[in-house]
């Protein structure tokens, strides 16, 4: 087992999570609350690469960091490397390719926060900033456990973004989804299978968390 | 009460101001379009806004509030203005200082009772926001419910928690939306003691909507009444309901007969007339009021002004005694609802103890007494 991709793929993945959740937060908000009559097509953005190939949003996010674009002069200019097969080039392929993971389960736990409770906190002199802090996020917890964790173990998972913008540098973007993919074609099972058992078993003990918070596991909790 | 009286201390005293509303509402609806469309003055005290559902009640509220837009109008609170569409003035729900208590008291489920009275206190220190939650906590008899979430604790309790975090923000006027339904007579009437005490020292103008005809009479100083989005009748509680001008306002009232009848004789000498009733002969003598005879009249009887009795009675004061039999009987709460067939059917209320000693069953012959001065009359 490679543990050099296993911890990359483990930092990637927090630090995917992390920026969604900071990102994620205020866009789901807009969504929940907006009465813009053209909401829709920010919700069929974000809701894209649930359906587009991989390969297809790699590419254009390959693009967009290459020498040609705009955000590449831009970076060049900021900080004198080139962005393309660079650990930050997998942070923005993944964060754009795991946005709906996160969004739309934040964005469907604030909606169904009742609007009353909005209105009375409204009448006791809240901010529409402290409304948020101290009644809608409090209310979402299972939302945001969901849309934390599935961004988490999707992000650990991804492939094809992850070939096209990062390529297999080992250390710098060579994942764990890559190196089975590489242990496969080397004909080394037993290896791949060992790294396939450990991305299986953190899949699913994300999707465990997701489903006991949404039942209220903390209720059944020993330990509390 | 003593409670309440720390409360002042504890709060800066604002002087009483007039809430002055004059509002037009347009809501699309799925048949027809709803308008909103009232001129009100309310002053400090406690005024009823009393209607049937749909009347525009709670988007009033919501207006004043600042959680719906109005059409046009403007709304102020002395000579404070929270709208003003011609001067484009609209302050936002949370600087208009206006405690709101919703309909379903919208407690927030994961805060504690003593949080949730803390929820509008955010400027105040720690220290002081403890000692203005414990006051009022102790004003409205909760103290021991601090620690516990809604979820955890009675229907009383609740709306008690939410009367008390709309009011430990000492708010310059008070929205109340049917606070108290849903809960039995004697926590109702404990509840409505403590408001009137509150109120007493805070002179603020309280807006009351209610179903109830008991909590008109129990807490009303003034009484609006709502129809279809309009003001149909304003005045004192007594004013208001007991001579009822408008039918809808009489089923309000609680006028449970509303019979159509026909003037048959005036007899100007004795300061009554003779009402026939439609479809039927049976008569009742009623008020005499200026129309001519034939014309066309309803009569509002209230079912407990109506006497039963099982015997035909004699030397009674009533002028209006008429036979029947009863239908059925039906227990409501306390309260017995007999309706009794005499050409027309008409609904009597009486006591589970009259019930019983008059051994009342369907069937049973009897006859109705009903005072002159009982029969309502209103235009038809």
């Amino acid at each position: 087992m490679d543990w050099q991709a296993f911890w990359l793929t483990i930092r990637l993945a927090v630090l995917v999570a992390a920026l969604l959740v900071a990102m994620g937060l205020p866009i789901a908000y807009w969504i929940a609350y907006s009465r813009w009559r053209w909401k829709f097509l920010v919700e069929a953005v974000v809701a894209l690469p649930l359906v587009l190939p991989p390969t297809v949003l790699g590419f254009y996010v390959l693009l967009a960091l290459g020498s040609r674009s705009p955000l590449w002069r831009w970076w060049q200019a900021m900080t004198g490397h080139t962005l393309a097969f660079t650990f930050t080039a997998l942070v923005i392929g993944s964060v754009i390719y795991s946005l709906p993971f996160a969004v739309q389960p934040f964005a469907a736990s604030f909606a169904l926060v009742d609007p009353k409770l909005l209105a009375a906190s409204a009448t006791l002199g809240a901010s529409k900033l402290r409304t948020f802090l101290r009644v809608v996020l409090p209310l979402s917890t299972p939302g945001l456990v969901t849309g934390v964790a599935l961004s988490f173990a999707h992000t650990m998972g991804e492939f094809g973004v992850v070939l096209m913008v990062g390529g297999n540098i080992p250390g710098v973007t060579r994942t764990v989804s890559i190196d089975i993919y590489d242990q496969v074609e080397a004909f080394n099972f037993s290896s791949a299978n060992q790294t396939a058992l450990v991305l299986l078993a953190i899949s699913f003990a994300a999707l465990c968390l997701v489903y006991g918070m949404n039942r209220k596991l903390w209720e059944l909790w020993p330990w509390k | 009460m003593q409670a309440a009286e720390q409360i002042v201390s504890a709060a800066t005293m604002s002087l009483p101001d007039t809430l002055s509303v004059r509002v037009g509402k347009r809501l699309p609806g799925a048949d027809r379009d709803f308008a909103l469309e009232v001129d009100l003055t309310i002053s400090p005290g406690i005024t009823i806004l009393f209607g049937p559902s749909g009347a525009g009640k709670t988007t009033l509220l919501d207006c004043i509030a600042g959680l719906t837009v109005p059409s046009s109008g403007q709304i102020a609170i002395g000579n404070k203005v929270f709208f003003d569409l011609d001067r484009e003035i609209n302050l936002p729900a949370q600087t208009r200082r206006i405690g709101y208590v919703f309909q379903d008291l919208a407690l927030f489920p994961h805060l504690t009772a003593a949080k949730n009275v803390a929820y509008g206190l955010a400027e105040a220190t720690r220290s002081e926001q403890r000692k203005q939650v414990d006051t009022i906590l102790e004003s409205f008899r909760i103290s021991h419910l601090r620690e516990r979430r809604p979820g955890e604790i009675s229907g009383g309790e609740r709306q008690r928690v939410a009367l008390a975090r709309a009011l430990v923000t000492d708010p310059c006027l008070l929205l109340l939306d049917e606070p108290l339904a849903g809960l039995d007579a004697p926590t109702k009437s404990k509840i409505i003691d403590d408001l009137r005490a509150w109120n007493r020292v805070h002179r603020i103008p309280i807006l009351y909507v209610t179903h109830s005809r008991e909590e008109v009479f129990a807490l009303g100083e003034q009484v609006i009444v709502l129809e279809n989005g309009r003001v149909v009748a304003q005045g004192t509680p007594h004013e208001v309901m007991t001579a009822p001008r408008q039918e809808t306002v009489a089923q309000l009232a609680g006028f449970e007969n509303i019979l159509d009848a026909v003037v048959i004789a005036a007899h100007e000498d004795r300061g009554t007339m003779t009402c026939r009733i439609a479809d039927s002969n049976v008569d009742f003598e009623t008020p005499l009021v200026r129309v001519e005879t034939g014309s066309a009249l309803r009569i509002g009887i209230r079912a407990g002004d109506i006497l039963l009795a099982t015997m035909p009675p004699q030397g009674l004061s009533a002028r209006n005694v008429i036979p029947g039999h009863v239908v059925s009987l039906q227990q409501r709460d306390v309260i017995v609802s007999a309706r009794v067939d005499c050409g027309v059917e008409m609904e009597v209320q009486l006591t589970l103890a009259a019930r019983d000693a008059l051994q009342l069953q369907a069937g049973r012959e009897v006859w109705l007494i009903v005072k002159t001065h009982s029969c309502h009359l209103m235009a038809s």
